[in-house]
């Protein structure tokens, strides 16, 4: 948003409220900090100028009427006034109701932790970690635990993690390749207790955990919108312009909600502040939401899913599919004409580029969809000697198959003759080995001719 | 590139080319090469002065009225506009000593600030790159040889077994890995081809970063203690996780794990960028994001691995140092730095004041033309701007509002046609000089044939003008050995010294690469840069901090498909010789566009059949060519055609702000088919 502002040419004063200490400004890096493969310090936000950042600064009210924000840093009581607030509130981890986990006021036990700070990773100790949570976020943390090195249980109330947007194939062949990947994958239970060093679960069993991450879920950090008396529906509610009901309040991230939908993803959120930054200096410009896509983090194996799995049961879908269970790939497409209405792709990195990229844009999908799910390049051009006599041979000369036949009826009958009668092979020098195939090839039926028939 | 060629024959038909036997090309040569003497006899090749008649026809004339009409012209310009209404267009194909003495003539006999050239559109990202980042230029600083013992080669939007076939053969030995939209010849012989969506090169770099420092591929020893500025590069690679950067341009994760696992896996890696990477409104970002990969990798500057940059034009490497470019002085000087001036104007004779300061770059000159402010007469040598630039029909107004055009040339190229003067030149093998190769290596051109009747040479034009325009003779010396020496005493000192190499010392078959400075015992050049220390005063390379902003312009429901421009075998540059080589047009005879078939048949375009390409530019016409290979969002158009077939009628002048390169890779674009 500051970068966007910055290049937009705004030039007035900005004041940023970080609740956080150590604000981080790409969450979906917190797994790799995790496996130890990046230093916290790396997601700290760049420096920008301009921009007065204050950390660990709460906001704990806004007047809108005065156009105030009202905050705590430590002991202090501050007051920023404002011309335009943008909120980017984010969301905040949502904390189950499991005994032993969190006290009554809601602070979490010793040995749980959410992940959703720097910090956070630091919480994670011992030998032993589960995870709760089936989703996104509990499948990624856990196979970067397993990856380095944690002996790591994953626990989710479905069958498998995903099992909702990847459907039963795709979800048990993710519960297969987890498992291969290291991680205790624990379908189709739910966490009854936490106690120090384990986790109680509803079939009688318990799991070992020195740490217990609570990967359960967000919600929309929309408390001190709605204490503002803000419009607010799941999210905070925002038009085109990311404007709130309050002609001077923005929102935009994981808070707001647009169209009736809080956004998913890092580049949508990106987006949304690029597109404000450009509202907020007089452009003109409309948020539109671009299509999300669930891409995984996970070394454990490539995995995407686009749209509801409910869009293959519609009518006038067409599938396609393919499965391959001992490689544990899988595919489906649903396609409306020849745009993608949903899909679910495990396994199949190129694919998984390839659909991603186009469903994002809108594109429709390559009529061979057979090469687009196995990431192969469709209807490959003829080789450069394909056996047809006007063939070009030598691209860097265009000496066809034809013309170096000619030569060598013309009686060039040595490579380094054809070479000079036709100019063939003296470019970059790729055709060399079919030149000497194709001469080699007319001096044995030469020789052939010649010898006498028994 | 330069390959090495002998040339035999008297003139006439009789001549020859047959490769010669350099390390470059290694006696190899592609259908350009061996068909280059044609151009010598172009059938309309000019001959004789030609001057605008009130009728508005081009009639011939003598040299000295021609010349007066030129003096005659510029002085009014000057008399009325100021000295920086007359403005000087040169080109990378100009010797060394044309180049040099071109930038004096603009400074001096016309006392402009605006003279630039057409490197501008091919070189000058990964210029500004090489400069910050290793405190010189020079597309190779190492011996293209070297190439052949790499393990892995990664060539970011260089489609080289296409547009300079014999550099492959330095190649075959390593594991390719091609970044290229399209799947180029190049691509097709690749261990590994990315191919992102154009205009998002940028993206994948610091994506290969990101993946670098994750996978503890950084090389640490090498980053603490020969490079700056690592922590600032990696916080914001940090950002560019794999799928991060495989949703922004399409290239998987995978892939993007391979490419940075291939190139780390030994210390025999390069990393070598080309017009792909350049020819964006972020060109300079992008080729300084290929070097921070490089970096990283601890390859620069080290005896089996390196950064380099590909250069293509005649004199692509020599034509960007010798004071053409608008912010530039001989010996890759600068034309803001008191000493830097100082030294120039003392070799010249004058007062450093007597210099004028930085100009308009190459597209901004282009654009300005006619207009209140800008230039009102041009002076174009060794270019053809009416094909070769962006929105080119916003260019042929321009042009065309000028009160004095004069292009000096050997065949009546497009922009020729428009001139007021067009000034016959002598050509290659007609002329002696020297070039500098895309290693830095100084080569000498011999001339073998007495050019035609009345054709002067370049040196010989600026001369005859600046005497006209009052200069003292002897400033402006025709002869280029003469041109040479000058060039050595101008260069002394500079990032690119020349001083220590003379025309006898590579007629003696010495192999010389800048800096070569004049030393007691003769110096031997400098083959390999940078393995003592950068050119930084520090010694250490820098990292730029760079970011992915994407291209200028998205496709729409308007225009809906990447259009991306480019070269192919049979052309080269606007097209203006390669044309006129009867086998070379029969390759490829008029303008062209591919497409993928999904896309054609969406567009209601058919193999064979004419289409119109256009954006909110303009449009220009074009044959379909179906290719499967394609992203179905992206077509590609060679850019040397003329008339409606010059692909630059649709290109987006979109500058690179620090080297004023156009958006040249990446416009959107409309596809109608187009009844004959």
């Amino acid at each position: 948003m500051l970068r966007g502002l910055r290049r937009h040419g705004h030039d007035g004063t900005v004041t940023v409220l970080s609740a956080e200490h150590h604000p981080v400004q790409h969450r979906p890096l917190l797994t790799t900090v995790l496996q130890g493969r990046l230093e916290a310090g790396m997601l700290r936000p760049e420096p920008e100028h301009g921009a007065r950042v204050l950390t660990g600064a709460v906001a704990t009210a806004v007047d809108t009427a005065r156009r105030v924000v009202h905050a705590r840093q430590g002991d202090t009581v501050t007051a920023h006034p404002y011309d335009v607030l943008v909120l980017a509130c984010g969301a905040r981890p949502v904390i189950p109701p499991l005994p032993g986990a969190s006290d009554r006021t809601g602070r979490l036990a010793p040995g749980v932790t959410t992940l959703r700070e720097v910090t956070d990773c630091d919480r994670i100790q011992g030998t032993a970690v589960t995870v709760l949570g089936g989703g996104p976020l509990g499948v990624e943390t856990a196979s970067a635990l397993a990856l380095r090195g944690t002996a790591t249980t994953l626990v989710c109330s479905g069958p498998h993690p995903l099992h909702e947007r990847l459907g039963g194939t795709g979800a048990a062949l993710l519960t297969a390749r987890l498992q291969e990947a290291g991680v205790e994958v624990l379908g189709g239970r739910r966490a009854v207790r936490r106690e120090p060093g384990r986790l109680l679960l509803d079939d009688g069993t318990e799991t070992a955990a020195d740490s217990l991450v609570l990967c359960t879920g967000v919600e929309p950090e929309v408390r001190l919108a709605r204490a503002a008396g803000i419009r607010v529906h799941h999210g905070i509610v925002v038009d085109d312009a990311l404007r709130t009901s309050d002609s001077r309040v923005h929102a935009i991230g994981d808070c707001a909600e647009h169209a009736g939908r809080t956004v998913a993803g890092h580049e949508s959120a990106l987006a949304q502040a690029d597109t404000l930054a450009a509202v907020l200096t007089g452009r003109e410009a409309a948020h539109r939401p671009t299509p999300a896509v669930l891409r995984l983090r996970t070394h454990a194996v490539d995995v995407a899913c686009v749209g509801p799995l409910a869009a293959f049961r519609r009518s006038g879908i067409r599938t396609v599919g393919l499965l391959d269970p001992a490689g544990r790939r899988h595919a489906r497409l649903a396609l409306d004409g020849d745009r993608i209405a949903a899909a679910v792709l495990l396994g199949l990195p190129e694919a998984i580029a390839a659909v991603s990229h186009l469903h994002r844009r809108g594109l429709p999908v390559p009529s061979d969809r057979l090469s687009l799910l196995l990431g192969i390049r469709s209807h490959l051009p003829p080789a450069e000697d394909d056996g047809r006599a006007d063939s070009l041979v030598c691209l860097c000369n265009q000496v066809s198959r034809r013309q170096l036949a000619d030569a060598w009826e013309l009686g060039a009958r040595t490579v380094p003759a054809l070479v000079r009668v036709t100019r063939a092979t003296t470019g970059c020098g790729g055709c060399t080995e079919r030149v000497e195939r194709l001469c080699a090839g007319w001096a044995d039926a030469v020789g052939r001719e010649l010898e006498p028939t028994p | 590139m330069q390959c090495g060629t002998r040339i035999t024959g008297r003139g006439g038909a009789a001549v020859t080319v047959e490769p010669a036997d350099f390390p470059v090309n290694r006696g190899r040569l592609c259908q350009k090469g061996w068909t280059a003497h044609e151009v010598l006899t172009a059938p309309d090749r000019l001959t004789t002065p030609l001057v605008r008649s009130r009728d508005g026809r081009l009639l011939t004339s003598s040299w000295d009225s021609a010349l007066d009409t030129v003096a005659d012209g510029l002085d009014r310009v000057r008399a009325r506009y100021g000295p920086d209404a007359s403005a000087v267009f040169g080109g990378g194909g100009l010797t060394n000593e044309k180049a040099y003495m071109l930038g004096k003539f603009a400074r001096l006999a016309l006392g402009t600030s605006n003279i630039d050239y057409n490197g501008r559109f091919c070189m000058s990202s990964a210029a500004a790159a090489g400069n910050d980042a290793f405190g010189v230029d020079r597309g190779l600083p190492f011996p293209v040889t070297d190439l052949a013992r790499a393990r892995t080669v990664l060539l970011a939007g260089a489609n080289v077994a296409e547009t300079m076939p014999p550099l492959m053969q330095h190649l075959d030995r390593a594991r390719l890995i091609v970044v290229d939209p399209r799947h180029s010849a190049t691509a097709r012989r690749a261990a590994l081809h990315l191919q992102p969506a154009p205009g998002t090169d940028l993206a994948l770099a610091l994506g290969l970063l990101h993946l670098a420092i994750t996978d503890g591929l950084v090389d640490k020893t090498y980053v603490d203690q020969r490079t700056r500025g690592f922590e600032t590069i990696a916080t914001r690679a940090a950002a560019w996780w794999p799928e991060r950067t495989e949703e922004v341009t399409g290239v998987s994760a995978h892939a993007q794990r391979t490419a940075v696992r291939l190139l780390a896996e030994s210390r025999d890696s390069y990393i070598l960028t080309g017009r792909g990477v350049e020819q964006h409104r972020q060109g300079t970002a992008t080729a300084a994001a290929f070097i921070n990969l490089a970096l990283a990798l601890g390859l620069p500057g080290t005896p089996g691995g390196g950064y380099g940059c590909l250069t293509g034009q005649g004199n692509g490497q020599g034509g960007r140092e010798h004071g053409q470019k608008t912010d530039q002085l001989p010996g890759y000087r600068s034309l803001t730095d008191p000493a830097d001036r100082a030294h120039v104007a003392g070799v010249w004779g004058v007062p450093p004041d007597r210099l004028p300061g930085p100009g308009l770059r190459a597209y901004e000159l282009l654009d300005a033309l006619g207009e209140e402010h800008g230039p009102h007469a041009l002076l174009v040598l060794g270019s053809n701007p009416m094909v070769s630039a962006p929105h080119a029909a916003r260019i042929a107004a321009r042009l065309a509002s000028l009160d004095l055009l004069v292009v000096a040339d050997f065949v009546p190229s497009e922009t020729a046609q428009a001139a007021d003067v067009v000034l016959p030149v002598t050509q290659w093998a007609e002329e002696e000089g020297t070039l500098t190769n895309l290693e830095g290596r100084v080569l000498r051109r011999r001339a073998l044939l007495s050019p035609p009747r009345s054709a002067r040479s370049d040196l010989e034009i600026l001369h005859g003008i600046a005497v006209r325009l009052g200069e003292p003779a002897e400033r402006y010396p025709t002869e280029p050995r003469e041109v040479f020496e000058e060039l050595r005493a101008a260069s002394r000192g500079g990032r690119a010294d020349y001083s220590g190499i003379t025309y006898d010392r590579l007629d003696a078959g010495e192999a010389l690469y800048w800096p070569c400075p004049d030393t007691d015992t003769p110096h031997p050049g400098t083959p390999r840069l940078f393995l003592d220390g950068f050119a930084h005063p520090d010694g250490r390379a820098r990292f730029a901090d760079v970011e992915h902003d994407g291209p200028a312009e998205a496709t729409d429901a308007e225009y809906p498909v990447h259009a991306t421009t480019g070269r192919i075998l049979s052309h080269y540059q606007s097209g203006a010789q390669t044309r006129r080589v009867t086998e070379l047009a029969a390759v490829a005879s008029e303008a062209f566009v591919e497409v993928h078939p999904d896309t054609a048949a969406r567009h209601g375009l058919a193999e064979g059949a004419l289409a119109r390409v256009t954006s909110a530019r303009g449009g220009m016409t074009a044959r379909v060519r179906l290719d499967p290979t394609l992203r179905p969002d992206t077509v590609f158009v060679p850019f040397h055609f003329g008339g409606d077939g010059r692909a630059n009628l649709f290109t987006n002048p979109a500058l690179d702000p620090r080297s004023g390169m156009p958006e040249f890779k990446v416009s959107a674009v409309r596809l109608d088919p187009l009844l004959e």
